[in-house]
């Protein structure tokens, strides 16, 4: 990993404001993740986890605030844009193109790159990563189980070759083992100089592979801390790690 | 069924009059379509020599259809929208086209290089339908994307008619024939079956571009990606595909299968163009594409074929049986009715899936 001597951070979020209709969803959001990191946000259902990072793809437009990935602001790039300049993301719920097979799934996250051998390399290296999509390769992704899926999306999404992964709520649906898997994996990509943020409504686990965390409650940020403080503070555990 | 709670009306409720007739319905015409079979084989009318020529007549009108139920398809696949001007796009590739295979045969290059020729016609119809499914795209169906369904079909009628008469005004209504190609107008003689050599060219031309067809989307990167694009249009734009590109390379595609179909239609019925053309056959390849499961690929092609086959020998077969006179100008009949049979009883086509929340 370089090391960069820079005071801006790779991501960095400035105040925005975000509407459904008429419905205030962001109000103000202000925030950063640093290279290296992995950064949280955590909240309830409804708290605008999600609407933050559909912001920062484009797929829905702030009405105020920026949005500056690598001192670029990318608040109005096109969504189709954004894995060409390093931005990818694994979206709720998967996303897996069910009636494609694993590897055409995994080409489909290399969509914009051109390099034919470079992708070729990449695809080895996410099968090492997963062998199990390895296994499946030429399997249509609508089979793969829950677990399978996940991987195959986090796959997906890291054969856009990123400097920053979106993931949102990786953890929906899936067995509790599967659970611990797959935030092994988020904190072995992290490890070899992956940027993560993090969405998820499983506090307890984000906290655990996180640096730092922001606490979302109604489109707000209510608390900013590192990971670890998180965990300590009451006021986190009572309302989102379940501890009285 | 069993899940409706029971309440005092519930005996009354479980008999549905409206399933009653269609199931009613159905045996009647499984019945005539029995009965008239019977009869018609029975007695003898045709000779097999005559089935298997009515079969091949067939095959190649039905190759016809698919290349224009790919069309509407492909366009359904991605848009969910009837692109209803398609036959118009058809039309106005074969409709232009006939000029240059008038002038080919003036001067002699047609017989002299019948498959160059055929093939360079096909290449400029195709360009010429492609261009106007790309205008109708750019100028009548983008501007309402995200309009409610029923506003594009609206359109796409409204286009269908600016189109006919645009072409009405730019050609004239006369009709126009295609030139015969000397080299297409003997018969293949297989035993007792005489079989007339264009039929079975119409349809291997017709395999050969379903199969170019089917290469790109399998095979292909744009083809994968409009593979993804109609599965999830917002996770494949995360992936970096630019769907405007993808819907403008559909349509595109349609538009070049129909414009092919235009010539090789051409030549294999020398009556003529004009531009009303393309209203039945644009009909009838959209019961192709509902037949074989809008949205399929595989089943557009395979309902193409379904149909031209059945409208052959149906009428002959089912129609001649019942004693229903001059039963071989009834095969828009047989069509039609098909529609409507595959629209009650089998909604999702032949190969189609049911229709999930997704396309609902």
């Amino acid at each position: 990993m370089i090391e960069r001597q820079t005071s801006m951070a790779l991501l960095e979020v400035n105040n925005i404001h975000a509407y459904y209709g008429n419905i205030h969803a962001l109000k103000g959001l202000t925030f950063h993740v640093e290279q290296g990191e992995i950064v949280t946000l955590i909240g309830s259902n409804g708290a605008g986890k999600t609407t933050t990072l559909r912001a920062i793809t484009s797929l829905m437009h702030p009405r105020e605030g920026t949005i500056m990935f690598e001192g670029k602001d990318i608040t109005h790039t096109p969504a189709n844009n954004l894995p060409a300049q390093g931005v990818a993301m694994v979206p709720e719920g998967r996303g897996v193109f069910a009636k494609l097979t694993v590897e055409e799934n995994l080409e489909m996250g290399a969509y914009y790159r051109n390099d034919k051998d470079g992708i070729r390399e990449d695809l080895e290296k996410a099968y090492d990563l997963f062998p199990r999509l390895r296994e499946r390769r030429l399997q249509v992704a609508g089979t793969l189980s829950g677990g399978e899926q996940q991987m195959l999306a986090t796959a997906r999404a890291l054969m856009a070759r990123p400097r920053l992964l979106l993931l949102d709520e990786p953890s929906m649906g899936l067995a509790p083992v599967l659970v611990e898997t797959v935030f092994d994996t988020i904190e072995r990509i992290n490890k070899e100089g992956m940027t993560v943020l993090l969405v998820e409504q499983n506090a307890l686990l984000a906290l655990e592979v996180a640096h730092r965390g922001y606490v979302l409650q109604t489109g707000e940020i209510v608390l900013a801390d590192s990971a670890a403080a998180l965990k300590q503070n009451p006021e986190v555990q009572k309302k989102y790690l379940g501890m009285e | 069924m069993a899940s409706v709670p029971v309440t005092r009306r519930g005996r009354f409720q479980d008999f549905s009059w409206v399933d009653f007739i269609i199931n009613a319905l159905r045996v009647i015409i499984i019945l005539l379509v029995i009965v008239g079979s019977a009869n018609t084989l029975l007695s003898g009318r045709f000779t097999f020599e005559q089935w298997v020529s009515l079969f091949v007549a067939g095959l190649a009108q039905g190759s016809i259809y698919a290349l224009i139920a790919l069309g509407y398809t492909l366009v359904y696949g991605i848009l969910l929208m009837i692109n209803f001007a398609h036959g118009e796009v058809f039309m106005s590739g074969a409709l232009t086209t006939v000029f240059l295979a008038q002038a080919f045969a003036r001067s002699g290059f047609l017989d002299a290089q019948p498959l160059l020729a055929i093939i360079i016609l096909i290449i400029f119809a195709g360009l010429v339908s492609m261009s106007v499914a790309l205008l109708l795209e750019r100028l009548a169906y983008r501007p309402l994307r995200g309009a409610p369904r029923l506003v594009p079909l609206i359109t796409a009628i409204g286009a269908s008619f600016f189109l006919q008469y645009t072409f009405r005004g730019l050609f004239g209504s006369q009709f126009r024939s295609y030139p015969a190609v000397q080299a297409l107008t003997g018969s293949l003689e297989i035993g007792s079956i005489s079989i007339p050599i264009v039929q079975p060219v119409v349809f291997i031309a017709a395999l050969l571009l379903m199969a170019g067809l089917y290469w790109l989307v399998e095979r292909t990167k744009l083809g994968k990606a409009m593979r993804a694009v109609s599965e999830n249009k917002e996770v494949s734009r995360l992936m970096g595909i630019d769907i405007d590109q993808i819907i403008m390379f559909t349509f595109a595609i349609g538009g070049a299968l129909a414009g092919a179909a235009g010539v090789i239609n051409g030549l294999f019925r020398p009556q003529g163009v004009n531009f009303f053309m393309g209203f039945v056959p644009g009909i009838k390849a959209f019961t192709a594409a509902v037949l074989g499961g809008i949205g399929n690929i595989r089943g557009a092609m395979l309902g193409g074929l379904f149909l031209g086959v059945i409208e052959a020998v149906g009428p002959n077969l089912v129609f001649n049986g019942l004693g229903i006179p001059g039963s071989n100008q009834l095969k828009d009949v047989i069509a039609f009715t098909m529609l409507v049979l595959v629209l009650i009883f089998r909604p999702q086509g032949l190969l189609g899936e049911r229709l999930t929340e997704k396309k609902a």
